[in-house]
């Protein structure tokens, strides 16, 4: 296992949750805590052992490319946190 | 009609198709009850009074023109993580609090075609993650049988609302133990079927490869009606199993002549305290009692199970809740650019546990500590799958404790890693797949405690064995009774 404490800062980078000191440093010694459990799995050998990813039989589903009725989108977008017109509104992601 | 709605499901059902009662009543009378009791239980964030009275109405329309309902007039409590058509669906989070589901989940759907009655949306840990309720953003959840103490969780809202007799089945979603725990601390069936008996689809996702909705219900018989209508495969979930469902309202026992009882040598309960043990001691001797022949089984890597699943769920757990950015649906809080929006949305629509499973599936995920932990965990998973695998050539089901204590008191497991080991003994089965129930099998009052509180029994069956599974708890419970040992407490519940 590589290591045994979190760069809490860079993981909510990527989780796209903004932390405050007081929660960089709670989630950290916590985290750091359930690493130090989770570590437990180097005991295990799994060298030559799969991995599961799903327990019971799977297969790829498909279906005929028809169509058919969905949700509403008036419905939908009465739940949009801001739209406009038929269109979800959000700030602006490309600069002038 | 106080009295109808203590009693089971299936006799309520029975009630309504003879027409000695309708469902408008029951409704009624439930809808009163729930008004009265809410205050001190807390079962629900939503009681849908207009919507349970329109859907009772239709019920007695489709009795009356001669349809015959396996849940006619039952009232159910939905977990509050399960979409219902223009019902608030909050996932027990900020981030969802006052987002409107526009299309029904299939388990759900399938049971109001049932004929059973939607009361209300019960509370949860956010999103699911937790044992206690505690971790709900929207409201309080408190243990019918002890007011001071937890209802268990995920699923303790739907938990309390059937101990408390707010509805006479709950729907609850099992990752970890989310059903089995609340049902074995709040005195009651807590049933997970097979991964993928049950549609996901309009259950919002948290560990995908793991999420199984099930029943809560006061009797085995409820479970099985339950399980009955809600099971199959749903063209919307591409995971939900494509067999022939194998109802289990038939398979119900009165005996366990020929049944293999496989005893978990790993899991002894002398490390539960001599109360615990002795209840154990007990249920074990009354399976023997009911015919069953005791083996002893091994399941040499179940402990790795806590440390497996704390990678595998937060890993998905993680992807699956990447969907609330304030973009479409929810919370948005804004923030500036884009970037600051999603920061700033996320931080202050999530709780802190929600976050912590986040920050440590991310972790897992990311660039350089993949392999070291979420493939190593997915191998561990492997591993524990087959010492099922090996355990079941030797026996027919196995049992064991449901929880390592009874309902604890709010506030008692504040280090989060002390909440997670509430999930010890509910992980391993999780993780493979496999249908488990929980079935009152005693009482014990805690230390401190003021009350007797319900002890669990969990029993669980090999993949597909959920006829086995309800067959032989129904034989244990119809034996012992012990869930009618105490009532709730009469000062909340008939007030």
């Amino acid at each position: 296992m590589p290591a045994d404490s979190i760069d809490i800062r860079y993981v909510a980078q990527l989780a796209r949750i903004a932390l405050t000191d007081e929660e960089i440093e709670r989630f950290g010694k916590q985290l750091g805590d359930l690493l130090g459990h989770v570590n437990a799995l180097a005991e295990l050998d799994t060298e030559s052992v799969p991995a599961t990813a799903q327990v019971v039989e799977s297969r790829n589903v498909s279906r005929a490319d028809v169509e058919r009725p969905c949700l509403d989108r008036e419905t939908v977008l009465e739940q949009a946190p801001q739209r406009q017109g038929g269109f979800f509104r959000v700030p602006r992601i490309i600069a002038e | 009609m106080d009295e109808l709605i203590e009693r089971s499901g299936a006799h309520i059902a029975a009630e309504v198709n003879t027409g000695r009662a309708s469902a408008s009543e029951v409704v009624d009378a439930t809808l009163s009850h729930v008004d009265a009791v809410e205050p001190a239980i807390g079962a629900y964030l939503t009681v849908l009074h207009d919507a349970a009275r329109a859907h009772a109405a239709r019920v007695d329309e489709r009795v009356r023109a001669g349809e015959r309902l396996a849940l006619a007039g039952v009232p159910i409590a939905v977990k509050d993580n399960m979409c219902l058509t223009a019902s608030r669906t909050t996932c027990g989070s900020k981030i969802l609090e006052h987002w409107i589901a526009p299309y029904t989940a299939t388990a759900v759907a399938r049971l109001l075609d049932a004929g059973a009655i939607p009361i209300g949306k019960a509370n949860c840990d956010e999103f699911a993650m937790g044992s206690s309720c505690e971790n709900s953003a929207l409201g309080v959840t408190r243990n019918p049988y002890d007011p001071s103490r937890v209802p268990g969780g995920s699923s303790g809202g739907s938990a309390a609302a059937v101990a408390a007799y707010e509805a006479a089945i709950g729907l609850g979603s099992d990752t970890g133990g989310s059903i089995r725990e609340p049902g074995a601390f709040c005195n009651l069936i807590g049933f997970k079927p097979t991964y993928g008996r049950v549609s996901r689809y309009g259950l919002i996702a948290f560990a995908s490869s793991l999420d199984q909705i099930g029943p809560l219900s006061r009797t085995v018989e409820d479970a099985a009606l339950a399980y009955d209508a809600m099971c199959g495969f749903d063209p919307m979930d591409a995971t939900s199993l494509d067999r022939t469902p194998e109802p289990t309202a038939d398979a119900l026992r009165e005996d366990l002549r020929g049944v293999r009882v496989g005893i978990v040598r790993e899991f002894d309960t002398k490390a539960l305290g001599t109360d615990l043990d002795a209840v154990y001691a007990k249920a074990y001797r009354d399976l023997e009692a009911l015919g069953a022949e005791i083996v002893e089984v091994s399941l040499p890597t179940a402990a790795y199970g806590l440390a497996t699943y704390y990678l595998i769920a937060p890993a998905e757990c993680s992807s699956n809740l990447a969907r609330f950015d304030g973009v479409r649906y929810g919370l948005r809080v804004d923030g500036g650019d884009v970037r600051a929006m999603y920061d700033a949305t996320r931080a202050a629509g999530f709780g802190p546990e929600v976050k912590r499973r986040i920050l440590i599936g991310t972790y897992a995920l990311s660039s350089g500590y993949y392999d070291a932990y979420y493939v190593r965990a997915q191998k561990a998973r492997t591993l524990i799958a087959r010492d099922f695998e090996a355990a079941f050539a030797g026996c027919d089901l196995i049992a064991c404790p449901a929880a390592s204590c009874a309902a604890f008191p709010f506030a008692a497991k504040s280090d989060p890693y002390s909440m997670y080991l509430m999930d010890y003994y509910t992980i391993p089965m999780s993780l493979a797949g496999l249908p488990a129930l929980s079935v009152p099998c005693g009482w014990v009052t805690p230390e401190g405690g003021e009350f007797p509180m319900p002890i669990g029994l969990q029993l669980c069956a090999p993949l597909f064995g959920e006829r086995q599974l309800l067959g032989a708890a129904h034989a244990y419970e119809r034996a012992t009774q012990h869930a009618l040992a105490r009532k709730p407490l009469p000062a909340q519940v008939r007030a």
